[in-house]
C-alpha cells in the first residue's frame, strides 16, 4: 500500500475524474493484478473485434485477391463506385434490409408487445403461452430457415396442402419463388422476434410502478390510453433496447437468407453480399470489405443511439 | 445506467411464470378476457404448427408418407428417422463438435468478462467508461463487418502442421472459440458491470481492511455474489454460441468439424428430398437447445432481460 495512486475503490462511481469518496492506494501487486484483469480481455477486444473493423476500413480502398500481403493495391474509392453504379444485387440488397427492418418493426415488434399486454392480465394458462411464444426464440435463425423450408416446400410443406393448392401449377414455392420468398423469409423471421420483444416487454410492464396505473384510472383514462399516454411511456428504457433490437437485428440478418438460398434469388441483404465477395469464386476482398464499411456505417446509427442512452446518465450525473 | 433495473431484483423474479401484475385486479368483465383467450390460442395454435409439423413429419417412415402423402395420418410411426439421422448425416461428430466448440467459449467470456466488469464497475480509474463502452459496442457490430479481416488473419498466421492441418489457424475450433469469446465478453462485460456496480461498495471495504487484494476482492467476494447473475449468463451464452451460425460457415471448411448449427445447413444436400430425414436432423439440432431451456428457464429467460442490450 505504498505507491500513491489515484485509483479508488468504489462502487458506482464513474470514470468523470472528479474526487471520489474513498481514496484507497492500490499495492503495487494490486496494480498488476489489475492490468492482468483488464489487459487480457482488452487485448482480446482489441485484436479480433477492432482492429478488424478497422482493417475492413482500409481493405475498402485496396484491390486484392487475398493471396499474398504483397499483392494488395491501393484502389481509392473504385470499389464503392463499383457497388453504386455496377453491381446489381447492391441496390436491392438495400431495400431489402429496408424491407426487413419496417417489417420487423411494423409487424413483428408490435405483435410481440400485443402478446406481452395481453399476457400480462392475470389470464389463466399465462404460462403455458409465454413458454409456446418463446419457444422459437431458443432456435438459430439457421435450424428456422430449415424448419420452415419444410412447411413452405412447394410439394410436401405443409403450407401449399392447407391452401389446396399442393401438387396443381398454382403450387407456390415460398421459398424459391423470388418475388415471394422475402416474405416467407420474414413471416419465419417473425416467428422468432415477435417471442423475443415479448418476454422483454413482459419484464418491463412487470417494473412498471402500478399506482401509475391506478392513478390513471381514477383520472378516468380507459385501458387504452392509460396504456399508450401511461405505461407504454414508462417503459422507456425497455423501448430503447427494443428499437436497438429491431434495427440490428434487420442490419445482422444473415443466417436465414443464407440457409434458403445463400442469399441470392430475391433474398440477398447486404450482410450476405459480404460474405458472397469474401468467399467462393473471385474473392473480391475490396468489394466486400467496402460493403462491409457500409454495413458499418449503417450500424453505427443504431449504436451510437443506444450507447447514448446507455451511457449518458453516468456523464451527467 | 439506468438502460437496465438493478441486476439483482430482476434475476430474482424474472421467471416468465412470476410474470404477473403487482396490482392485479380483474381488469375488465369475463367477456374480456374470453375474447384475449380466444386470440391467444389461435395464435399458439400458428406458432406451434411449424415445430408441430416438423415434429411429425420426422416421426413418420418415408414409405409411409410416399404412399399416403405428407399431408395424411396413415402408416406407422417411429423414431427410424432420427436413428437414420444420427448415423448417416453424422451427428454424433457435429454434436461432439458443437460441445467443442461451446464449453470452453463460454467459461473464457465467463472468466474474462467478470474480470474486466469487476475492473469497470469496482474500481474507479480513469478509462472504465470508455471500456465498457468499446466492449458493448463491439458486441453490437454484424459480425460481417470484421469477417474479411478476421479471415485474412487467420490464414495468414502460419502454424505447423503438427497443430493444424491447415497450416494456419482456419479449419481449427479455435478460431472459432476465439472470436466467439471476443465478440460475447462485450455483452456479458456490460451486464455483469451494471451486476455489480448494484453491490454495495461496503462488501469490499471490509475486506480491504483486513488487507484483501484486488484479486481478493474479485474471487472471493464479488465473484461468489454474482452466481445469479452468472448463471443466468452462463445459460444464454450456451445457447447462443450454440445457435452460432456464422463464424463456424466461414472460419472451418471440413464438413465433419462444423457444429450442429451450421452443419443443419448441409441438411437438404445430404438428405435430397427426404424431408422426413431432414425433419429429424432439423428436431436433432433444436433438441440441445430446447433442453437448456426446458432445465432451465429461469436462468435463461433473466439472462435476457437482465442484459436487454443484447443485438
Amino acid at each position: 500500500m505504498s505507491t500513491a495512486s489515484d485509483t479508488t475503490t468504489a462502487g458506482a462511481r464513474g470514470a468523470r475524474g472528479a474526487p471520489a469518496r474513498r481514496v484507497r492506494r492500490l499495492s503495487g501487486r494490486d496494480k498488476w493484478v489489475l492490468g492482468f484483469m483488464v489487459g487480457v480481455p482488452t487485448l482480446i477486444q482489441l485484436v479480433l473485434v477492432w482492429i478488424p473493423t478497422l482493417l475492413s476500413a482500409a481493405l475498402s480502398f485496396t484491390r486484392w485477391n487475398g493471396l499474398s500481403l504483397s499483392d494488395i493495391k491501393g484502389a481509392g474509392l473504385a470499389n464503392y463506385q463499383f457497388i453504386a453504379n455496377d453491381y446489381p444485387p447492391f441496390w436491392p440488397a438495400v431495400q431489402h434490409n429496408v424491407l426487413w427492418l419496417v417489417f420487423l418493426a411494423l409487424v413483428a415488434t408490435p405483435l410481440g408487445l400485443l402478446l406481452a399486454i395481453l399476457l400480462d392480465q392475470n389470464i389463466r394458462g399465462s404460462k403455458i403461452y409465454q413458454s409456446i411464444f418463446f419457444t422459437p426464440v431458443m432456435l438459430s435463425l439457421a435450424l428456422i430457415g430449415v424448419i420452415w423450408q419444410l412447411f413452405y416446400n412447394r410439394d410436401s410443406g405443409l403450407l401449399n396442402f392447407l391452401l389446396g393448392t399442393a401438387g396443381t401449377p398454382q403450387a407456390v414455392d415460398w421459398f424459391g419463388d423470388s418475388s415471394v420468398n422475402i416474405w416467407a423469409a420474414l413471416l419465419a423471421a417473425t416467428w422468432r422476434h415477435a417471442g423475443y420483444v415479448m418476454i422483454l416487454y413482459l419484464a418491463g410492464l412487470k417494473g412498471v410502478d402500478p399506482t401509475l396505473r391506478e392513478a390513471a384510472q381514477i383520472d378516468g383514462a380507459n385501458a387504452v390510453q392509460t396504456f399508450f399516454r401511461v405505461i407504454f411511456p414508462a417503459m422507456r428504457p425497455v423501448n430503447v433496447i427494443i428499437i436497438v433490437i429491431t434495427v440490428i437485428e434487420s442490419l445482422r440478418a444473415f443466417d436465414i437468407v443464407y440457409v434458403i438460398n445463400r442469399g441470392t434469388n430475391g433474398l440477398e441483404l447486404i450482410s450476405a453480399l459480404v460474405i458472397q465477395n469474401l468467399v467462393g469464386e473471385g474473392q473480391v476482398i475490396g468489394v466486400g470489405s467496402a460493403l462491409a464499411v457500409i454495413l458499418l456505417v449503417i450500424s453505427l446509427v443504431p449504436i451510437t443511439f443506444y450507447l447514448s442512452r446507455a451511457f449518458g446518465k453516468d456523464k451527467e450525473a | 445506467m439506468s438502460i437496465i433495473k438493478p441486476a439483482p431484483a430482476a434475476a430474482r423474479s424474472d421467471h416468465p411464470a412470476a410474470v404477473q401484475h403487482p396490482g392485479g385486479k380483474g381488469r375488465g368483465p369475463a367477456k374480456k378476457h374470453l375474447g384475449i383467450h380466444l386470440f391467444l390460442i389461435v395464435m399458439a395454435a400458428m406458432w406451434l404448427v411449424p415445430l408441430a409439423w416438423t415434429i411429425f413429419t420426422s416421426l413418420r417412415p418415408k414409405a409411409d408418407t410416399d404412399k399416403y402423402g405428407y399431408f395424411s395420418l396413415g402408416g406407422s410411426f417411429n423414431f427410424d428417422n432420427f436413428t437414420e439421422a444420427w448415423t448417416r448425416g453424422g451427428f454424433a461428430q457435429y454434436a461432439w463438435n458443437s460441445a467443442l466448440i461451446t464449453i470452453p467459449s463460454v467459461i473464457l467470456i465467463l472468466f474474462f468478462a467478470s474480470m474486466m466488469a469487476f475492473a469497470v464497475s469496482r474500481v474507479a480509474w480513469k478509462f472504465n467508461v470508455t471500456l465498457l463502452i468499446m466492449f458493448t459496442a463491439g458486441n453490437l457490430l454484424p459480425p460481417q463487418v470484421l469477417a474479411a479481416p478476421l479471415f485474412q488473419m487467420f490464414k495468414q498466421l502460419e502454424l505447423p502442421y503438427s497443430v493444424s492441418d491447415s497450416g494456419n489457424l482456419l479449419n481449427t475450433y479455435i478460431s472459432v472459440i476465439a472470436v466467439d469469446t471476443a465478440f460475447q465478453i462485450g455483452f456479458v462485460t456490460f451486464v455483469l458491470s451494471n451486476y455489480m456496480k448494484a453491490l454495495s461498495p461496503e462488501l469490499t471495504e471490509a475486506a480491504l481492511v483486513d488487507g484483501a487484494g484486488i484479486w481478493r476482492q474479485y474471487w472471493e467476494i464479488i465473484l461468489p455474489l454474482c452466481r445469479p447473475a452468472l448463471a443466468a449468463m452462463g445459460t444464454l451464452q450456451v445457447i447462443f454460441i450454440y445457435n452460432d451460425f456464422f463464424w463456424p460457415l466461414l472460419f472451418i471448411q471440413s464438413g465433419d468439424r462444423l457444429p450442429l448449427t451450421t452443419a443443419v445447413n448441409n441438411l437438404q444436400g445430404q438428405f435430397l428430398s427426404d424431408y422426413n430425414l431432414i425433419a429429424a436432423g432439423a428436431m436433432i439440432t433444436a433438441i440441445p437447445a430446447l433442453i437448456i431451456y426446458l432445465l432451465l428457464q429461469r436462468h435463461f429467460v433473466a439472462g435476457l432481460t437482465l442484459g436487454s442490450s443484447k443485438g
